[in-house]
């Protein structure tokens, strides 16, 4: 027979993930579900990864609070769960007397939500903070507690932590009904497979209107605003120590200049309210203007360095602020929605005001004496000395194998995040970095096809970019006229089910 | 950790890593060579197309049969091996060199040396670097990874093909798809000529009767998982008509727009790089401002001929042994004129032989090649047709330079009129 789960959490963005991994730490069945292939290929794949200082919102707003407290709270997560992160600090720059006065307003805003450490700067400081600014500037506001993360290791970190603490994972499981019986929910996916919840957190992103609709509860829009983002290769010149904004605009907080924890650099995002949630495409006008913008503040910035641009959706709701409650519809349901910027920031204090509301809801939380909060430090060629690179590769050949040669990720870490349930090129590009240097996996895609089938014993032809519909090759050469229905070449062995993941359709 | 000593250590064992360490080899040096592959011969060996060795051999070969020439005299020359190993770092000073690799049979490898050859290839310019807008799905392929999917790997990567820019290895690709019964509805390039050469244009497109598109651009690629059409915007007068824009349906978009010398090692090193060609700027016995430090092949500068390439690597190996041997030769520098993209070497010797490769800017009948120390002109050739994609190589032997006095710069010039 299958559990029950106490909570079921829809969504396995980094909300999603956040929750889960907060819930894992109390004696409760706890079942995370994602509609797509792997966790964190939604919202929060496609983001700045900045972590926010505080100083955008009104303190009237429930996203001003958590943002604040969800900073604070980063240092010990990174402690627990070693995601890159790191508090490079963030510089809002004004070139006019003008935009100095909305920086006074930032600061305003910034202390009452009692942002630590936060200065108003003048022409010289802000210069020698950031050598790399346009000299115009004037003035600005400096944050030193503003970091950045990589949003998908911090979602890779999480959900890996719950898992080990007792959470089921399920990808490729897409909502598609919520029934009432008894007091419970039944869950129904799209492929007609079922589980049964007690308690249901919605944190279902650019769907959680749609998810709500299941339940027949509050009734919202979510508004996807677009975001386009351009990533820059790590020899870029312009290269910033800190996170450069500008004076922010209206409805987002403008075009930045981002160091990456790993090295390169982006720049972006514009803010676009569009009517597609999954219309992700770029355009060639956001391309100039965004170099234009960023240009202004960081004059060495060129277009010639750009490696990779994407765009990622904000999931907004009118009025912007975050909708996190318990809902006056539905029976035990927590929604979770309109979590736009600064929702990575905000995730792990949004986890801890969701486990609240589901205490309030009468959820009984009793600490699990045995809930382990860190995860293993896997082994990066890219973080060894040669000395400690020959040690292990004695131990471990494959670690001496380099498959990426632009980020020198070897054989043995693709293997791991292969068993960990990444099977996608770009599960495993987001877990080990593979296919994400500049030469943007010229080079090392065909490595990773044949070490995924040798792993999973999936045939080639069905080895996909980042699930459903995204084989990367149609068929074996001679094939072209005709489906690949047979499938007949499989390079490795059959009957691999990666460890700690549970797909649709493979029933319990 | 294993530990070697060698005169001199070549990175990348294609057809320049090849030839290089041969030369090395004939002048009575120790030498070893490494690449991260499993196999000798780079890329050579998914070009299994025919077009190669007619400089070099006098013959029309394959890319795999060009290469084998050079393995089999390779392995019988007393050369040491490191395949399947990749260098992450070279460091040292002028009198020796490490460089350290590493690999799945040996953990990691440090080999001590004199010389360094630089023979690493060229990787392609991708989406990104030409920032085509739209989605981003599955199907969007370099050319050369394609290449290497269907040749190496035996895998189909699409039915209904699209080629962005006209560069050589596009218009092979195009051709390869076509024989094996996928459609290639348009290869698109945005400059008014092709980039490839000449003979590939005729021989891969035209013989197939596959559309180019000069002048033209996808200026967005569509499909939510998998491609599933571009747009194609004709440019007038260098800007696009959005006005004109047309839709071709695919399901595979490959992208041959241009090579670029992988050249991060010698970043890391510390090697002085010229802009023009991406490459390191080299002497005129191929060696960089770092001393002992060679490139050669499309490390160096990318070629439209393996011949060439080889050619060139031979030369690097020679003076990689007279480099070893303390033989030394009095050299000035030579500099891009009018009309001149890039000239490669940036030193000439002129009490040798000098081999230069030149690209032109522009796209000319009839043109001059001119040579210019202090003003006058020491050597011209004329040339019928001159573009961009195709290199000009210019042999000048000793006899060719006036006397030269020491002390004066003599900086040469090489300018098209």
């Amino acid at each position: 027979m299958k559990p029950i789960f106490d909570v079921a959490i829809i969504g396995a963005g980094v909300t999603g993930a956040a929750i889960a991994r907060r819930l894992s730490s109390f004696k409760l069945s706890v079942a995370l579900f994602e509609r797509r292939t792997d966790v964190s290929f939604g919202v929060s794949k496609a983001n700045s990864g900045i972590i926010h200082a505080g100083f955008h919102h009104n303190p009237s707003t429930l996203k001003a609070r958590l943002e604040v407290q969800g900073n604070s709270l980063f240092d010990r997560l990174k402690a627990e769960l070693g995601f890159p992160f790191r508090r490079v600090g963030i510089l809002v720059v004004a070139f006019s007397p003008e935009e100095l006065k909305t920086v006074e307003a930032l600061y305003e805003i910034g202390s009452a939500n009692r942002v630590p450490q936060l200065e108003i700067v003048g022409r010289e400081r802000i210069l020698s903070l950031e050598p790399k600014l346009n000299g115009d500037a004037v003035g600005g506001l400096w944050a030193p507690t503003g970091g950045i993360v990589e949003p998908y290791r911090l979602v890779f970190a999480l959900v890996e932590n719950a898992q080990a603490n007792g959470v089921s994972l399920f990808t490729d499981w897409s909502l598609a009904a919520a029934r009432r019986a008894d007091d419970r929910w039944l869950l129904v996916s799209e492929t007609g497979e079922t589980h049964e919840a007690r308690r249901v957190v919605n944190a279902a992103g650019l769907y959680a209107d749609e998810v709500s609709g299941f339940f027949d509860a509050e009734e919202f829009h979510i508004i996807p605003r677009k975001g386009e983002e351009f990533l820059l290769d790590k020899n870029a010149a312009g290269f910033p120590s800190h996170v450069i904004f500008p004076v922010p605009a209206r409805n987002s907080k403008g075009v930045l200049v981002i160091p990456t924890v790993e090295g390169t650099m982006m720049v972006g995002p514009t803010a676009v309210e569009i009517e597609e949630k999954d219309d992700t495409g770029t355009t060639t006008e956001n391309l100039d203007r965004v170099f234009s913008l960023a240009a202004r503040m960081v004059p060495g910035i060129s277009k010639r360095d750009i490696i990779t641009s994407f765009a990622g959706l904000r999931p907004t709701l009118p009025g912007d602020d975050f909708f996190i409650d318990l809902s006056r519809k539905a029976p035990g349901l927590v929604q979770v929605a309109g979590i736009q910027s600064p929702g990575l920031t905000a995730a792990p204090a949004i986890a801890e005001y969701v486990k609240e509301l589901l205490q309030k809801d009468g959820l009984e939380l009793t600490e699990k004496p045995d809930f382990v909060p860190t995860v293993g430090h896997s082994s990066k060629v890219v973080e060894m000395n040669f000395a400690e690179l020959d040690e292990l590769a004695r131990r471990e050949r494959a670690f001496a194998h380099i498959v990426c040669r632009c980020e020198s990720v070897s054989e043995a870490e693709v293997v791991e995040a292969i068993h960990k349930g990444h099977i996608t090129l770009d599960g495993i590009k987001f877990y080990t970095r593979a296919g994400m240097g500049r030469c943007q996996g010229g080079f090392c895609t065909y490595r990773l096809l044949s070490i995924i089938a040798r792993e999973t014993g999936m045939p080639v032809d069905q080895i996909t970019k980042r699930g459903k519909g995204s084989t990367l090759v149609v068929g074996r050469i001679g094939d072209a006229g005709r489906d690949m229905e047979d499938g007949s070449n499989t390079l490795g062995r059959a009957g691999f089910a990666p460890s700690g993941r549970k797909r649709s359709g493979s029933g319990d | 950790m294993l530990e070697k000593t060698y005169d001199a250590v070549v990175i990348g064992g294609g057809a320049a890593g090849m030839a290089a360490a041969l030369a090395v080899r004939e002048g009575g040096h120790s030498v070893a060579i490494v690449d991260r592959e499993a196999y000798f011969g780079g890329i050579l060996m998914q070009c299994i197309h025919n077009g190669f060795g007619i400089h070099e051999f006098g013959e029309d070969l394959t890319g795999p049969e060009f290469a084998e020439r050079f393995i089999s005299r390779v392995l019988g020359a007393g050369i040491d091996i490191y395949l399947d190993t990749t260098v992450m770092d070279i460091t040292g000073d002028e009198a020796s060199h490490v460089v350290t690799a590493c690999g799945k049979d040996y953990g990691v490898l440090r080999l001590e040396c004199r010389a360094v050859v630089l023979a690493m290839g060229c990787r392609e310019r991708n989406r990104g670097n030409v920032a085509i807008a739209g989605t981003r799905p599955a199907g969007v392929f370099t050319a050369g990874l394609a290449q290497r999917l269907m040749n190496l790997e035996g895998y189909l990567p699409g039915r209904r093909v699209v080629v962005i820019g006209s560069g050589d290895i596009g218009l092979i690709m195009a051709r390869r798809l076509t024989l094996v019964g996928a459609q290639v509805l348009a290869v698109v390039e945005i400059l008014p000529y092709p980039s490839g050469l000449a003979r590939n244009i005729s021989q891969c497109l035209k013989d197939f009767s596959i559309p180019l598109y000069l002048s033209h651009v996808v200026s967005k690629i569509t499909g939510k998982d998998r491609v599933d059409g571009v747009e194609v915007t004709p440019l007038v007068e260098g800007n696009p008509d959005y006005t004109k824009s047309f839709r071709l349906s695919c399901d595979t978009v490959l992208l041959s727009v241009g090579l670029i010398p992988e050249n991060e090692l010698s970043r890391k090193a510390g090697v002085p790089l010229n802009d023009d060609t991406g490459g390191p700027r080299i002497d005129a016995n191929l060696m960089s401002a770092s001393p002992g430090i060679f490139a050669c092949g499309n490390v160096l500068h990318v070629h439209d001929l393996v011949d060439y390439a080889a050619e060139e690597a031979r030369r690097c190996g020679e003076a990689v042994g007279r480099f070893l041997s303390g033989v030394s030769a009095k050299q000035f520098p030579l500099t891009a004129g009018a009309n001149v993209r890039s000239v490669v070497p940036n030193f000439y010797a002129p009490d040798r032989e000098n081999v230069l490769y030149i690209r032109s800017f522009i796209v000319k009948n009839d043109a001059i090649l001119s040579l210019q120390i202090g003003g006058s002109e020491i050597k011209k050739r004329k040339l019928a047709h001159i573009q961009p994609s195709e290199m000009i190589r210019l042999r000048l032997q000793p006899a060719d330079f006036p006397a030269l006095r020491d002390g004066r710069d003599n900086l040469m010039e090489v300018a098209i009129r």
